[in-house]
């Protein structure tokens, strides 16, 4: 009796929050496999239809911009990833060396930190802006920078230039975070080893590679692990660099996200006969997979490497 | 320090001391240098974001060249800017803009974070039978991106009548799919866990209720976590955006449409041109609270996003 009556108690605080994570966790969790098997899904009438089948899946997979849009979001993530780690990680050992001048630079570095990614990756659209037709209007500042005349992010832009202002700005977006939390792990080291190092005259760099690295590697291997599933998902950056007004952006730049979210909204089927929210869920779980993939990679990589 | 060393070999130590003061100086000579240009680059954004946003219609229009300064000091732009609404965004300004994002904070604040806290208290106080499965569900779906959840729950809300609906239900649609935060909740079990059970006894055997105990010693014990918990609830209201701009009508929508919405020169000379200098003062208004917020509440902030892993 008095379990029955303090089990009623708990589920009294969780009830409605359940309720509500039912309906928009796990609810569409289950709908959004659902619906990729279902390729002709109604989304007005919530109909799943009658055919039960991998076609969405094969459209997606046929589709170019689909595959365009999975490439983008991968040279995001393995190139951007790797570059602002290991800058994050020289900046975050330096800044934990030095004495003078250390709580200005963690203010500047931090700064990006709180800003907005639209907000920032707009600045950095007018900073590579060039005029569609010359003499109209001004150079940007890279261009004047570098006396050039080229279309940096623009609807001419080829594909290297603009991928490279977005994986700049990337990098330029995903430092803070990672110096952050790389100070934090490096000030988690305990003094000890480096005054053992001392007595021993250890050269700098042996001190660093063969303390502070392995030391730091669950942190390391933390930080891959998270950067690597927010680069995969970025969407809001690339539309900000590259993008025009609105939730504007060129098919060919979409990423994997940009795709999803494309195809909210359009009922209906394709010329294939099929609808069109199945192929969006069909890219989500696909999207799904490559994280899971990602995460479960690092997992075992770091339990054969990782220093604990 | 001084050691047994002997005098014979003073000199050479003081040799090798000086080789050693050199090798220092090159060193922290060379972490500066790179701590600097590495600084420069972080702050080249911030301060165009700036210059431009101060320079006059006729120069970013008009002029040829780019320049560092402006060149006619311009901070009427902010005003333009705060007054500006177009047909194509409803014909509203800033200030509606600004009323809808505080009213969706407000109640995703108040709402998510109360949740948070119940269900916190539950899982980490309360002994009730299933409550380790609804823990472990709860730890596996926080692995499950939000991309995923995206379709379904558009369907939902749009059979709800809320999608792109001109009344409150467009905030509804905003509000309600992220009221539950699992990540929110999960950071407040962990501090709700530290606090010791024999405080709970010991109030149990004063004759306080769960209840009362729960607001009257759990929380204000967890404070610190609240207040990360209500920061990152407010910061992602500030920067949402686009689920917001799929699903709000467009006299409902938040600060961050007015941000991606372009300023155009409404002159009869230059019409259909894009004003940065516009541009730039509404990135600029859109930026500085979330500094300011950085400044005071810095220490919440680090806490709780070197947790998460995720900004805002």
């Amino acid at each position: 009796m008095l379990d029955h009556k303090r089990d009623l108690k708990a589920w009294l605080y969780l009830a409605f929050p359940l309720f509500l994570m039912s309906i928009f966790t796990f609810y569409p969790l289950i709908k959004t496999l659902l619906i990729s098997v279902f390729s002709e899904y109604n989304p007005l009438t919530d109909d799943f239809g009658r055919y039960f089948d991998f076609y969405a899946y094969l459209a997606v997979f046929n589709d170019r911009f689909f595959i365009q849009a999975l490439s983008n979001s991968m040279v995001l993530v393995f190139i951007s990833v790797p570059i602002s780690t290991i800058l994050a990680l020289l900046i975050a050992v330096g800044l934990n060396s030095i004495k003078g001048l250390q709580k200005i630079f963690q203010t500047i570095f931090f700064l990006p930190y709180v800003t907005n990614a639209l907000a920032i990756g707009m600045v950095f659209n007018v900073m590579f802006s060039h005029p569609l037709i010359s003499g109209i209007a001004g150079e940007g500042l890279i261009n004047t920078l570098f006396q050039t005349s080229i279309d940096w992010v623009g609807p001419t832009a080829t594909y290297d230039r603009w991928m490279l202002v977005v994986l700049i700005y990337s990098i330029w977006n995903g430092l803070d975070f990672k110096i952050l939390v790389f100070i934090g792990g490096l000030q988690s080291i305990s003094k000890q080893y480096y005054d053992a190092a001392k007595v021993d005259g250890a050269p700098k760099k042996r001190v660093f590679s063969k303390i502070t690295i392995p030391l730091l590697s669950p942190i390391i291997s933390y930080i891959l692990v998270t950067s690597f599933i927010g680069a995969f998902k970025s969407y809001e950056s690339v539309l900000a660099v590259v993008g025009t007004a609105g939730r504007n952006l060129d098919r060919d730049r979409w990423t994997a996200v940009a795709y999803i979210y494309d195809k909210i909204g359009i009922a209906g089927l394709d010329l294939n006969g099929i609808s069109y929210y199945s192929r969006g869920a069909a890219s989500a779980v696909v999207l799904f997979a490559i994280i899971m993939v990602f995460t479960f990679f690092n997992l075992y990589i770091s339990k054969r490497s990782v220093h604990y | 320090m001084i050691t047994l060393a002997s005098l014979p070999t003073q000199t050479y130590q003081s040799s090798k001391l000086r080789i050693q003061r050199r090798n220092q100086f090159f060193s922290s000579l060379i972490i500066y240098s790179f701590l600097t240009v590495m600084a420069v680059i972080i702050i080249i954004p911030f301060y165009w974001m700036l210059n431009v946003s101060f320079q006059s219609s006729n120069e970013v229009l008009n002029s040829l060249n780019v320049s560092f300064f402006p060149k006619v000091f311009s901070p009427q732009n902010y005003v333009n800017t705060f007054f500006y609404s177009s047909a194509s965004q409803g014909n509203i300004d800033f200030s509606r803009y600004l009323l809808n994002t505080t009213i969706v904070a407000v109640f995703s604040t108040i709402g998510g974070t109360l949740f948070s806290i119940f269900v916190a208290y539950a899982l980490a106080r309360l002994n009730f039978k299933g409550r380790d499965l609804i823990f472990t569900i709860l730890l596996a779906t926080m692995m499950i991106p939000g991309e995923m959840l995206v379709i379904s729950n558009f369907v939902t809300v749009s059979r709800l009548g809320w999608v792109n609906a001109n009344n409150e239900g467009s905030y509804l649609a905003v509000i309600i799919p992220f009221l539950v935060s699992i990540f929110h909740i999960y950071l407040l079990r962990q501090t709700f866990k530290q606090i010791p059970n024999e405080l709970y006894y010991a109030a149990k055997v004063d004759g306080c209720s769960d209840f009362k105990y729960l607001w009257q010693i759990m929380v204000p014990m967890a404070k610190s976590s609240i207040i990360t918990i209500i920061i990152l609830r407010v910061l992602g209201t500030w920067n949402a955006y686009i689920w917001q701009d799929l699903v709000a009508n467009e006299r409902y929508k938040m600060i961050t449409t007015w941000l991606r919405s372009s300023f155009v020169d409404s002159d009869a000379t230059g019409s259909g041109r894009v004003l940065i200098n516009y541009q730039m003062a509404a990135t600029v208004i859109v930026t500085v609270p979330l500094l300011l917020l950085f400044l005071f509440f810095r220490k919440y902030i680090m806490r709780g996003v070197s947790r998460s892993g995720i900004k805002g």
